[in-house]
């Protein structure tokens, strides 16, 4: 119901608002004292709420370091959580400012829907999950024709999944939902034979089932899911500084910046490091930035490098353990990669 | 009369801002204008915004390739079909939701509404628990109940209940047999339409003998030896055309028979029972709304129970009945979009993922809004139209 009611309110902005988003974001999430962002309505590791509704997870931690950026304050965040199919009209509607929040980076997102990726937090693949105990023997998707497989709408799934089946001839019922409870739901109580989303989803799925040891994830990846925060096109200020939170994280944790380390760091003679956290003498990269000189000083104290954010939601340190694999660094094998601050 | 004449001398004398005319008149153009200036202000303000948004209003977007598969699709459609097309869909998936929706209901509140003045206590209360059930619990609740409650706890599809005619039941939803007609079918297809055609002219008949001599003829059982007479003459001699596709079981799920998934079925019984339990008391108060002396006198006259209700009470309920059963159709429709709780591909449903696909928001609100609102009108029409015809023809 409540993409009905993000599409009424989106035409009910554009019509009685005299003015739609301004250009200037930074200075309105200054003037506001908080960064609105768009975050998962609850994928474990990503973006979930606790028991006491705050939110966390890889994705939050984005919010939290664009914000601690901006305000020093990790916390002065206004979390909006966002579905599959709500999230582009809220960004587009300038509900947030910016959406975090397992969203793939494809050209018409980037193009007709007039958003800017700001980067790739996270490089994923589009996989199956199924109920091993109730359909053994299949160890492939190509197995799986005229099987029911539940998704949900307004995904880059929902289409890939369209493409795969069609590549390779085969027939399915798709069983497609607009919540992600609801996916969750069916394919729990076995409406569906197989579930499709991000693998890293599906890892974060699989804890929420009710047996998740009965489940298998098959090993085809069907596609690429670049996945990465957003924001809307017309502010180049306010894309660079998203952008640029991102690659600071990277780069912290290339030059082995962490929350623990970060104060000592500032004595460091090194002059990538030095430069980086705002020690060169009359630098002004943060301030050509619109922030602070102390900008990246900030984001590691509040959120970490990337490397800490990665293995505190989802990675050694979470209950998804999910291996670096791709996220590593490109020194480590990986193909995380950032510009450098200079 | 003194008193009359001041009032008049007072008006003749003060200015026109008393003259109710006048008045009249200029509060009209002023209202007028005043919407108008709010219309023109509303499309100015959405033209300008949708500019600095780089967005705009244009249409042609629905010719783009959709990209995404639909479940149940009455017409032909891939993930090759345009936007339109999976529009087209959806909007198909509503109406035959809500046309078989209708009529379940309007047939299940006619028995429960007669049924709640039934004078055997077991029926009546029976009668009055589902309508106090059914219409005090929100149909999305009742949607839910059906679909996670009662089609999901039904065995996995290997699993499925064998159900007479071999039609298979499962969590997959329910598979009947499909008929498939073979050669020489148009000679039972010619029967079938002469049979109608005979039957209208058995009931003319009938009605004219009895107008002229009193005599009633037993038309119900001569035009069902019609009907079954000439169909099965027909098949015999086109030699049986007739086989039936049944549903087997697969790997998967059910192949062959006709198919109704879960998610139809959910929502087609919640929307029927929940709008039945309206229908069911504007029916009790139509027929309370015929006063106890039209049976009387049709007692009086010797005129059986049954007949009575079915020639006397009913016809002159319907006048009471009819308009608020326009509305309840009404919303059984609008209801039909909760179809998006429980992923049945409804307007609403299949409009939105093209919204988010597309982002064009004011489009897609515009065309659901102007679909719902022809559905309603035209289904306005039809029961004002039915309306007339069993309105009191008064001399
Ligand atoms: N990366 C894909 C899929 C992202 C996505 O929406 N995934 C689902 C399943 S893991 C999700 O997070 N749903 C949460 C929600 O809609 O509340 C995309 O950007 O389209």
């Amino acid at each position: 119901m409540k993409h009905i009611a993000t599409g009424i309110i989106s035409a009910a902005i554009l019509s009685i608002a005299a003015t739609a988003a301004s250009a200037a974001t930074l200075d309105d999430v200054k003037a506001r004292g908080t960064l609105k962002c768009g975050v998962n309505t609850g994928l474990a590791g990503f973006a979930a709420p606790n028991d006491k509704g705050e939110y966390s997870g890889f994705d939050v931690d984005y919010c939290r370091a664009v914000a601690a950026a901006i305000f020093n304050d990790p916390n002065k965040v206004e979390y909006t959580p966002t579905s599959a199919k709500d999230r582009f009209e809220l960004l587009a509607n300038g509900s947030i400012d910016l959406l975090a929040r397992n969203s793939t980076w494809t050209l018409s997102r980037d193009s007709s829907l007039k958003f800017n990726f700001t980067g790739i937090n996270y490089y994923d693949g589009q996989g199956f999950m199924i109920n091993a105990k109730k359909i053994p023997g299949v160890n492939s998707a190509l197995q799986l024709s005229g099987a029911a497989v539940c998704v949900q709408t307004g995904t880059t799934t929902e289409l890939n999944l369209a493409d795969y089946f069609k590549a390779n001839n085969l027939q399915y019922n798709p069983v497609v939902f607009e919540k992600l409870e609801e996916v969750n739901a069916a394919y729990d109580s076995g409406r569906c034979d197989v579930y499709t989303t991000d693998q890293s989803g599906l890892y974060a799925i699989r804890l929420s089932l009710t047996a998740p040891d009965d489940h298998v994830v098959l090993p085809e990846i069907i596609s690429k899911e670049p996945l990465g925060p957003l924001v809307r096109q017309g502010d180049d200020q306010w894309f660079d500084i998203v952008k640029w939170v991102g690659f600071a994280l990277v780069d912290a944790e290339e030059l082995g910046i962490t929350q623990a380390n970060v104060e000592e760091m500032k004595g460091s003679a090194n002059p990538e490091i030095k430069r980086m956290l705002g020690g060169e003498a009359n630098s002004k990269f943060g301030t050509d930035l619109g922030l602070t000189e102390d900008w990246v000083v900030n984001i590691v104290k509040g959120v970490g490098n990337y490397g800490e954010v990665f293995e505190r939601n989802i990675g050694a340190g979470s209950p998804l353990k999910i291996a670096r694999g791709l996220n590593a660094l490109w020194t480590k094998g990986g193909i995380q990669y950032a510009p450098p601050i200079r | 009369m003194a008193s009359v004449n001041a009032i008049k001398d007072d008006g003749d004398r003060t200015s026109l801002i008393y003259n109710p005319v006048v008045r009249g008149i200029v509060f009209q153009c002023v209202v007028f204008f005043g919407i108008l200036a709010l219309i023109y202000w509303f499309v100015r303000n959405t033209l300008d915004n949708l500019a600095r948004a780089g967005r705009d209003i244009s249409f042609g977007f629905l010719n783009e390739r959709a990209g995404f598969d639909i479940g149940q699709a009455l017409i032909p459609y891939s993930s090759d079909s345009t936007y339109t097309d999976a529009l087209q869909v959806g909007l198909l998936n509503t109406l035959l939701v809500a046309a078989v929706g209708i009529v379940t209901a309007t047939l299940v509140g006619f028995i429960v509404g007669i049924g709640r003045l039934s004078g055997n206590w077991l029926i009546r209360k029976i009668c009055t628990v589902y309508v106090e059930v059914f219409r005090n619990i929100p149909p999305l609740l009742v949607i839910f109940f059906w679909y996670l409650g009662v089609l999901a706890i039904l065995p996995q599809p290997r699993e499925s209940f064998h159900l007479p005619f071999g039609s298979l039941l499962s969590n997959r939803g329910l598979s009947i047999p499909r008929p498939v007609w073979g050669e020489g079918a148009w000679l039972v297809g010619l029967a079938f339409v002469i049979a109608i055609a005979m039957t209208v002219f058995v009931a003319r008949q009938a009605s004219a003998r009895q107008m002229a001599t009193g005599q009633r003829l037993p038309v119900l059982w001569i035009n069902l030896g019609l009907f079954v007479g000439l169909i099965l003459l027909a098949m015999i001699v086109s030699g049986f055309p007739l086989s039936f596709d049944v549903p087997v079981l697969g790997a998967f799920q059910t192949s062959g028979g006709f198919a109704i998934g879960p998610e139809f079925l959910a929502l087609y019984l919640s929307l029927s029972l929940y709008t039945a339990s309206f229908i069911a008391e504007i029916v009790r108060a139509g027929i309370r709304g015929v006063g106890r002396g039209q049976s009387e006198a049709a007692h009086a006259l010797g005129i059986r129970s049954g007949t009575t209700t079915r020639l006397v009470v009913i016809p002159q309920a319907m006048r009471i009945i009819v308009p608020p059963l326009t509305s309840q159709y009404l919303n059984l429709t609008k209801n039909s979009s909760l179809a998006i709780a429980v992923g049945y591909p409804d307007l609403v449903s299949v409009g939105g993922t093209i919204l988010n696909k597309s982002g064009n928001s004011i489009q897609i609100v515009a065309i659901w809004m102007v679909v719902y609102l022809t559905i309603s009108l035209l289904t306005s029409v039809f029961m004002n139209w039915f309306n007339t015809r069993v309105a009191l023809v008064e001399r």
